[in-house]
């Protein structure tokens, strides 16, 4: 594909237009998924299945004021939030749907997304700081320790499939699991590694995705009951309605990137018809995975947080990566 | 070091045992009323404000003694009555219930010796004003009778 | 606009903890020296909801003050309504129907296993999870429509009288709460697999806020509290009213002293209440409701009069100083929430918050009976 201006444009609209959409409309299935398992029918007034909610939310957030609290930090403030959508949306650039849906794919392709995915904490860091609000402060602080602590094991289990796909290339990563479930890195019998602690690499794996969204049972930055909101607690507005977008936008790079990486990207998991169609069962089941997490689980304080990470996480991923390496020494 | 595999065993298995309870739990029907598109209909025993009960006529039973008014204990009922010429019972001429100070106790029931007043069926109360609130239970009376 | 904040390394900061947050469930502020996220001092500040209660129990007659009593608590009304009655009772010398007893026994208990219910799902969702709060309303929806099917109100019943009750009881009240009996110990068993079992949950709570017995005495903590730093207290056992001597239940005593044995207490206690239940709609006798001889006018003898009943948030004792008058001389609310959360001030320093905001919510504080 050659990089034209159209091409660009082309690419740029689409990304934001998949973001946009999705961060609106995982807001609805939350929503819906959160009421069934809790018995109730959510929100399921304003259209059929209450499909029209999230433009209905998103137009009474756009007709609202946005306040700056005095004595913030005026530029900061104003910047966190536009910082908690854009790396997600860039990330989307180089996520290949399936092998011709793609931006722009680059031979570091994992690289560049995890470049911005650290930009994402940046923006609850400056939002927590910027608000001049106690509350937030600490928010603020919990979000970098917990981002520091599971970017560590995220990049260690990414290096063990990038050792055994030998590229950074997201399309080569999924070109090398083409075939059954028995190809994918998930569960890699038929791979060219065998290792069969892969599982327990996509375990560590999800949970820090979980961790690095900021998401349920390790929502810390806005832990409710003891926050108020956390880093948003002075946002109204498109602010708050940024952040909340940004938070499904990181969900859904999240859940692409495991699928990728762990779960064969498009292919069909009995070898047949490998497809876009494959890709986005995954993503989504993935996803539901997530809603499903947060409406099961207590949150962890954030010590058991900081606990898990080093004690756990750390140390057993740094162990498949030697075993996988060993393991590719072998065969 | 056992002990560390162990934890994280049963750990995972913990949370696997709770996912699993929510899954079952969201195929389940859900056990709401969607309250303003439905109703349900309140228990015979339903405790809403009071309310004057007519006669076989549609009059008033009340015969103006005054014990539910020394009943209440928030002084939420103001009533008056007299004798009209000739007759030999007064006759209830207001009845008013400031429903802002009614804690529904079901004090002024009790107390009633008559069957005069009860409890309504009613709890759809809602208003900005707080004058909706003191209500005419004679002029709601003849407002049922028509 | 302001001047920016500029902390020294060893300053400390005031957090201020409501009067309107999460996790305080009501109009409570706690006020918070705090170091990063430790609690250097905690100070606990009420009063935000006073509404007077002993003061109006001075002015009105003794039917009239009944129903203040539901709106102490509003979560378990019906044992400080037992408690108040009980003591008039005592004072004027009223003779109770054992009927009347044993459905004021039942109700008693049903509404402690909805207090339990909801404290149970707040809890949980202080601690983040919140489907547990609509699993527990769902079954606490129950009890109080059978309680609202025989005292018609929900919340903030008015149900029992001097020397009796309001309503009797049906047959569709005793099928109701048979049904429910059978349910309630089905969502027990869920709520253990679901959230006691939960590793995030018991990490949270395992040895977390120690209260030592001591403590417990020293600031006059009952319920649950007491109970699980292994004081072995419960009014219905150590200083029986009512027709509880005719029940067989167990009291839950733990020793672990943190806040997963006030949990703990708590679960078994659903229990235990569960029991008692079925066993009073087992003996459940006939005959009226109301004695037969009663003063039209209650009117006590001069005296003072002491009544303690086991609520579901502790010991809540009611005495009454008359005069031989309508209205009594005095009358002191001792309302068990009260001490239960002048704990919270000793027990947090050194807590981290969110430590000490699961510790608060283990507590099971109703603020409008703090603040009476």
């Amino acid at each position: 594909m050659r990089l034209t201006l159209i091409n660009v444009v082309i690419a740029v609209v689409a990304a934001i237009a998949f973001a946009a959409l999705n961060a609106a409309y995982l807001v609805w299935a939350e929503r819906r998924g959160a009421a069934r398992i809790q018995r109730r029918p959510g929100p399921n007034i304003n259209g059929p299945f209450g499909l029209l909610q999230p433009p209905l939310d998103g137009i009474k957030l756009m007709a609202k004021q946005l306040t700056i609290p005095g004595g913030a930090d005026k530029a900061m403030f104003i910047a966190a939030p536009i910082l908690a959508m854009f790396p997600a949306i860039m990330s989307f650039v180089t996520i290949p749907f399936s092998d011709t849906i793609v931006a722009k794919n680059m031979n570091v392709g994992i690289l560049m997304i995890f470049a911005f995915a650290s930009m994402g904490g940046m923006s609850l860091v400056f939002a927590g700081w910027s608000s001049r609000n106690k509350y937030a402060m600490m928010s603020s602080v919990r979000a970098v320790s917990q981002a520091v602590a599971y970017e560590i094991p995220m990049l260690i289990t990414t290096i063990t499939v990038v050792m055994i796909t030998g590229s950074m290339d997201l399309m080569e990563i999924v070109r090398q699991q083409s075939g059954s479930i028995l190809h994918w890195n998930i569960f890699p019998v038929l791979g060219n590694s065998h290792n069969l602690l892969m599982p327990f690499s996509f375990l560590i794996f999800f949970t820090c995705t979980l961790a690095e969204t900021n998401r349920a049972p390790f929502d810390l930055g806005e832990a409710e009951s003891e926050l108020v909101a956390g880093f948003h607690t002075e946002y109204g507005s498109m602010g708050f309605g940024l952040f909340f977008m940004g938070e499904y936008a990181n969900i859904v790079v999240g859940s692409c990137l495991t699928t990728i990486l762990f779960l064969g990207g498009w292919n069909c998991p009995f070898g047949l018809f490998p497809g876009v169609w494959w890709f986005i069962l995954k993503l989504y089941l993935l996803i539901g995975t997530f809603i499903w997490i947060r409406w099961t689980f207590p949150r962890t304080t954030i010590y058991g947080l900081l606990n898990l990470s080093w004690k756990i996480l750390i140390p057993l991923s740094l162990f498949n990566l030697l075993f996988t390496a060993g393991l590719l020494k072998v065969f | 070091m056992v002990a560390y595999f162990t934890e994280i065993f049963n750990g995972l298995l913990s949370l696997f045992i709770g996912m699993g309870i929510t899954f079952k739990e969201f195929f389940k029907p859900t056990v709401t009323v969607a309250y303003p598109y439905e109703t349900l209909t309140m228990c015979a025993r339903y405790r809403g404000h009071i309310e004057l009960v007519p006669d076989e006529e549609g009059n008033p039973k009340c015969v103006v003694c005054g014990l539910c008014e020394k009943a209440c204990p928030s002084d939420c009922i103001s009533l008056a009555g007299e004798k009209p010429e000739g007759g030999k019972k007064k006759e209830l001429t207001k009845y008013n219930l400031d429903f802002t100070r009614c804690s529904l106790c079901g004090s002024c029931v009790e107390s009633c010796s008559f069957g005069a007043i009860d409890f309504s069926k009613e709890y759809n109360l809602a208003s900005t004003r707080k004058e909706d609130f003191i209500f005419n239970l004679l002029q709601r009376l003849e407002e049922k009778k028509k | 606009m302001n001047a920016p904040i500029l902390l020294q390394p060893d300053e400390t900061f005031i957090l201020n903890v409501g009067p309107q947050h999460p996790a305080t469930h009501g109009v409570l502020r706690v006020k918070m020296e705090m170091s990063g996220e430790y609690i250097v001092n905690a100070e606990t500040v009420i009063g935000y909801i006073h509404r007077m209660h002993e003061k109006m129990g001075e002015l009105k007659t003794y039917p009239q003050f009944l129903m203040n009593l539901s709106r102490m608590d509003y979560l378990g009304a019906l044992g400080y309504s037992h408690c108040h009655v009980l003591v008039v009772e005592k004072a004027s010398g009223i003779v109770v129907p054992e009927r009347a007893e044993y459905i004021r026994a039942i109700m008693v208990e049903l509404n402690r296993i909805a207090s339990h219910l909801f404290w149970f799902g707040a809890f949980v969702m202080d601690l983040g999870g919140f489907s547990p709060l609509m699993y527990a309303l769902q079954d606490r929806e129950h009890i109080l429509d059978m309680l609202e099917a025989v005292t018609g109100s929900r919340l903030t019943y008015c149900y029992f009288r001097f020397g009796g009750l309001y309503n009797d009881i049906d047959d569709d009240f005793i099928a109701a709460a048979r049904r429910f009996i059978p349910r309630m110990r089905k969502s027990l068993k869920k709520y253990k697999a679901l959230v006691t079992g939960n590793i995030i949950f018991r990490k949270r709570l395992e040895g977390i806020a120690p209260l030592t017995p001591e403590m417990c005495r020293k600031y006059g903590a009952s319920s649950a509290v007491a109970r699980g730093s292994g004081i072995n207290f419960d009014v219905r056992r150590n200083e029986p009213y009512s027709v509880y001597p005719e029940f067989d239940f167990d009291i839950p005593v733990y020793h672990e002293c943190d806040s997963l044995a006030r949990y703990m207490v708590r679960m078994d206690e659903i229990e235990q209440s569960l029991r008692i239940v079925e066993q009073g709609l087992d003996k459940l006798p006939g005959g009226p409701i109301m004695p037969d001889k009663k003063p039209k006018i209650i009117k006590p003898p001069a005296g003072d009069y002491y009544q303690a009943v086991e609520t579901a948030r502790g010991s809540f004792g009611v005495r009454l100083v008359s005069d031989g008058g309508k209205n009594p001389y005095r009358l002191k609310l001792r309302s068990p929430t009260y001490s239960n959360m002048h704990l919270f001030d000793e027990a947090c320093r050194g807590m981290m918050i969110m430590d000490a905001l699961a510790f608060m919510g283990s507590l099971d504080l109703v603020i409008p009976e703090i603040d009476r």
